[in-house]
C-alpha cells in the first residue's frame, strides 16, 4: 500500500446564507416600518413563509394622507404630458425587473411561472395604456358648451384629489396597477391598501414607483390589513375619494361608504366578485376620480 | 337718491288656483293618504292651497306607476318618439310661460321679473336641450348602447322649483328612465302645474309622477326598495344622509349641495361692471342659489371704491311684492328659512362682525330680509364659513391673486366661484386654482342648458346640464 500523506481535507463549502429584504411601507416616498412596530407573516399560497409584512396602523395611514396631500399640488399641476411620461416609464422600469415580478407573483398567487409572467405582461401593458390616457382624457371627457350668451364656456376634467384605495386582495399586480395607474395618471394622488395575503408584489412595485421619477407621496403603500385601516381612512376628511374594489365583505363595504359619507368622499363601489383584470378595463376608473370643471370666460373687445 | 316707481303689478288672474290639490300618479290627480298641509305666499303669508302629504303608501304607488311605465312604455319607445313627447312638453312651457311665471313667484316669493326672465325661459330651454338628446344617446359618449337606469327618485329645493325639476326631469326622460319627483315642501305649485302639462301633452301616464310633501316623502322615496337612480338638490346635511343611506343598496346617486361661492374682484375689474356682478351673485333670488357669491373677496387697492359703489347700488335695490314688476328683491321663501338667516347674521354680529343694509322699509306681513352686507369678517367667522341662504354678503380682502385663491378655497364646498378682472391670462389661471365646479368670469349666476353644472367637496357629485348631465341617467 503506497502511503500517501493526509491532506487536509476541504470543508463542504457551505451554501450562501441569502440575504432577506424586510418588507416595509411606502410613504412620501420613503420606505418606513409601521410606525407601530407590528408586521405579520406572508406565506405562499402553500403556506410556506415567505416574509415579515408591516403591518400598518391608523397613524400609517394618517401619515400616508398627509404625503399623498403634500404630493398633489405638484403631481396635479404638471402637464399631462409629463404625468403621462412618468406612467410610461413606470411601465419601463417594470419591464426591467420582468424576472423578478414574475417570481413574486409566481410565489404570491400560486401560479406556474409562465402564468406569472403573462400576469406580469399584462401589467406592463396596463400602465402603457394608461399612460397614454394622461392627456386625451380631457379630449374625450371635456367639453365647449355653446351657451346662449357672449361666453367661451368650457368643461374640463381635474383631480378630485387624494383617493384612498382599497387593492384587489386577489390579483397582487396587475390588480393593484390597474387601480394605480387610472387615479393617479390623471393628477390624483392616492393611498393604496395592499393585498392583505399578497402584500409582496406590491412593496417590490414601490421600489420601481421610487425609481421611475414618480415623485414622493403619489402614490403611498400601505400593508396590512384593510379591515383594520381601511375605516380610518374612510372616515378621514381629508381623503376626497375611495375605491372599495378590493372589500369582499359587504358590511364592510357598507360600513366604509357610510364613513365617506362624512365629507361626501367620490365612492368606485366593489363589485360583487373580484373582477378579470385581463379584461378591456374602459374609462369607468379614469373618469370615476375625476371633477367637471365649467368655466364661463367672457368674450368681447 | 330716490326715485318714485308707481306699482307696475303682475296680474294674478292668469292662474286658476285650486283650493286643494293631491298628487299626481299615473298620469292622474289622486287625493293623498297623508294629511294635508297649507301652502302659503311668503310675501303675504296668505295661504294659497292645500296640499296633499304622500305617505310611504302613496310613494310606493307613484313608484309602481313609473316602473310600469318604464318597462312597458317609456325604455320601449323610439328615442326619436320620446324626444317628441319632450319637445312637445318644452312647447307648451313657453306657451304657458306667464302663468307659471306668475305662479311660481306667488308661491316662491321670488320676483316676477326673475321667474319671466330667468327661471320660466331656462325651464323651457333645458326641455329643448334634452329633448335633442334623447334619439342621440349613442353618440353622447357613453358606449355604443347607452341603456337607461329604470325608474329615477327625485327630490328638489324651493329655491328654483321649476327650474330644478326641469333639471332633474329632461335628463331622466330623456334618457328613458321615468320619474317620481318631490318637490319641496313650501314650493309644491308649480310642479302640480308642469303635471297638468304633461297631461296636456299626452305624456304616457306613470312617465312623470309627482309627489308632494315634506322630509318624511323624502326619506319614503330615498328608501324605496325599487328606485334605479336618486338625484337630490339641497342642503350638504341631508345629501350626506342620503348618501349613508344608499350605502347598503347601491343605488347610484347624483347630489348638488350647498356652497359658499367667493367673488373674486381684482383690482382691474370693471368696478361698476363687477358691482352689478356682486349684487347679482348675492342678490339675486334673495341670496336662496346654492352657487351664490356670498363672499365677496376685494382686492385690498380697490375696497373702499368697491365698498361705496356696492353700497350705493344696493339702496337702489327694490325690496317688495314680488309681483311688482319693479320689484329687485322678494320675499324670504319660508319663516324657518328667514329664522336662520336671523340666527346667522346674529351671529355674525356677536363675533365682531360690522354689519349694514340700506334704508328699508319691510312690509308688514310675510318673510322679509333686507339686504345685509359684513365688513371686518374674518375666514373664521360662521358668516364666512357657514351657507346662510339668504341676501347676506360677508366681504373679506385680499392683496395677491394666490392670497385670493388661498381664501376662495378655504371651504368644504365647491360649488362656484366668480372672478371679476380685466385680464384674460389672469381669468385662466385663477379658474384652474380655485377648486370649485363652476367659475363665472365677469359674470355670476349664470345658467345654460348645455353647461355642465356642479360641485367639487362637499358640495356634491355629478353633474346637471349637458351632455355630462345625461351620464347620471344612462348605464354605461
Amino acid at each position: 500500500m503506497v502511503w500517501r500523506p493526509t491532506l487536509p481535507t476541504k470543508p463542504p463549502r457551505p451554501s450562501r446564507l441569502d440575504v432577506r429584504k424586510t418588507s416595509k411601507l411606502y410613504i412620501g416616498g420613503g420606505f418606513p416600518r409601521s410606525e407601530s412596530g407590528r408586521s405579520y407573516a406572508v406565506s405562499d399560497s402553500r403556506g410556506r413563509f415567505l416574509a415579515n409584512a408591516s403591518r400598518a396602523s391608523r397613524k400609517d395611514a394618517r401619515d400616508a394622507v398627509v404625503a399623498a396631500r403634500k404630493a398633489f399640488a405638484g403631481w396635479s399641476a404638471k402637464t399631462a404630458y409629463n404625468r403621462g411620461q412618468v406612467v410610461y416609464r413606470i411601465a419601463e422600469v417594470l419591464e426591467g425587473r420582468h424576472p423578478q415580478f414574475a417570481a413574486e407573483v409566481e410565489r404570491a398567487e400560486g401560479l406556474s411561472s409562465k402564468a406569472a409572467s403573462a400576469l406580469v405582461d399584462a401589467s406592463v401593458d396596463r400602465l402603457v395604456w394608461y399612460a397614454g390616457w394622461a392627456d386625451k382624457v380631457a379630449q374625450v371627457v371635456g367639453s365647449t358648451n355653446p351657451v346662449a350668451g357672449p361666453y367661451f364656456d368650457f368643461s374640463i376634467p381635474e383631480p378630485t384629489g387624494v383617493v384612498a384605495i382599497v387593492a384587489p386582495q386577489e390579483s397582487s399586480l396587475l390588480g393593484l396597477v390597474s387601480v394605480v395607474a387610472p387615479a393617479v395618471v390623471t393628477g390624483n394622488t392616492c393611498v393604496v391598501m395592499t393585498s392583505y395575503e399578497r402584500p409582496l408584489p406590491a412593496i417590490a412595485l414601490a421600489e420601481v414607483l421610487a425609481t421611475s421619477d414618480v415623485p414622493g407621496g403619489v402614490v403611498n403603500l400601505l400593508t396590512g390589513d384593510p379591515t383594520e385601516v381601511a375605516p380610518w381612512i374612510a372616515s378621514h376628511m381629508d381623503v376626497n375619494a375611495i375605491d372599495l374594489s378590493g372589500v369582499s365583505d359587504q358590511q364592510l363595504a357598507t360600513d366604509l361608504q357610510v364613513a365617506a359619507a362624512d365629507n361626501l368622499k367620490r365612492i368606485m363601489r366593489p363589485d360583487a366578485r373580484e373582477l378579470d383584470w385581463n379584461a378591456d378595463p374602459g374609462t369607468g376608473r379614469l373618469t370615476a376620480f375625476l371633477e367637471t370643471k365649467t368655466v364661463w370666460h367672457p368674450i368681447g373687445i | 337718491m330716490g326715485f318714485e316707481y308707481a306699482p307696475a303689478l303682475e296680474s294674478r288672474s292668469v292662474v286658476d288656483l285650486k283650493s286643494s290639490y293631491g298628487l299626481f300618479i299615473d298620469g292622474e290627480f289622486v287625493d293623498a293618504s297623508g294629511p294635508s298641509f297649507k301652502s302659503v305666499s311668503p310675501a303675504t303669508e296668505e295661504v294659497l292651497a292645500e296640499i296633499g302629504q304622500a305617505d310611504v303608501a302613496d310613494v310606493d304607488r307613484a313608484v309602481q306607476a313609473a316602473r310600469r311605465a318604464y318597462s312597458r312604455t317609456w325604455s320601449v319607445m323610439s328615442g326619436g318618439e320620446r324626444a317628441k313627447y319632450l319637445y312637445r312638453i318644452a312647447r307648451i312651457i313657453q306657451e304657458r310661460s306667464r302663468e307659471l311665471a306668475v305662479l311660481e313667484s306667488l308661491d316662491n316669493g321670488k320676483p316676477i321679473r326673475e321667474a319671466r326672465d330667468i327661471d320660466v325661459p331656462l325651464v323651457a330651454a333645458y326641455f329643448f336641450y334634452y329633448a335633442g338628446w334623447a334619439d342621440k344617446l349613442e353618440y353622447a359618449g357613453f358606449g355604443a348602447d347607452p341603456r337607461p337606469l329604470g325608474v329615477a327618485g327625485q327630490i328638489i329645493p324651493w329655491n328654483f322649483p321649476l327650474l330644478m325639476l326641469a333639471w332633474k326631469i329632461a335628463p331622466a326622460l330623456a334618457a328613458g328612465n321615468t320619474v317620481v319627483l318631490k318637490p319641496a315642501e313650501t314650493t309644491s305649485l308649480t310642479a302640480l302645474l308642469f303635471a297638468e302639462i304633461c297631461q296636456q301633452a299626452d305624456l304616457p301616464p306613470g312617465v312623470v309622477n309627482i309627489v308632494t310633501g315634506a322630509g318624511s316623502t323624502g326619506q319614503a322615496l330615498v328608501a324605496h326598495p325599487d328606485i334605479d337612480k336618486l338625484a337630490f338638490t339641497g342642503s350638504t346635511e341631508v345629501g350626506k344622509a342620503i348618501a349613508r343611506s344608499v350605502a347598503a343598496t347601491n343605488t347610484p346617486v347624483t347630489l348638488e349641495l350647498g356652497g359658499k361661492a367667493a367673488n373674486i374682484v381684482f383690482d382691474d375689474a370693471p368696478i361698476d361692471q363687477a358691482v352689478e356682478g356682486i349684487v347679482n351673485g348675492i342678490f339675486f333670488n334673495q341670496g336662496h342659489v346654492c352657487c351664490a357669491g356670498s363672499r365677496l373677496l376685494v382686492q385690498e387697492s380697490v375696497y373702499d371704491d368697491v365698498l361705496a359703489r356696492l353700497k350705493r347700488r344696493m339702496a337702489t335695490l327694490r325690496m317688495g311684492d314680488p309681483l311688482d314688476k319693479n320689484t329687485d328683491v322678494g320675499a324670504i321663501n319660508s319663516s324657518e328659512q328667514l329664522a336662520r338667516i336671523h340666527e346667522l347674521t346674529a351671529v355674525g354680529e356677536s363675533e365682531g362682525a360690522e354689519r349694514w343694509s340700506p334704508p328699508c322699509d319691510l312690509p308688514e306681513r310675510g318673510f322679509w330680509f333686507a339686504p345685509t352686507i359684513f365688513t371686518g369678517v374674518s375666514q373664521a367667522h360662521r358668516i364666512a364659513r357657514e351657507e346662510i341662504f339668504g341676501p347676506v354678503l360677508s366681504v373679506l380682502t385680499f392683496r395677491t391673486p394666490a392670497e385670493a385663491v388661498e381664501k376662495a378655497n378655504n371651504t368644504p364646498f365647491g360649488l362656484s366661484a366668480g372672478v371679476w378682472t380685466d385680464k384674460g391670462s389672469r381669468i385662466l389661471w385663477m379658474a384652474n386654482q380655485l377648486r370649485a365646479g363652476v367659475v363665472w368670469a365677469n359674470t355670476f349666476n349664470r345658467f345654460d342648458p348645455t353647461s355642465p353644472f356642479g360641485g367639487y367637496k362637499e358640495s356634491g357629485y355629478g353633474r346637471e346640464g349637458g351632455r355630462h348631465g345625461l351620464e347620471a341617467y344612462l348605464a354605461h
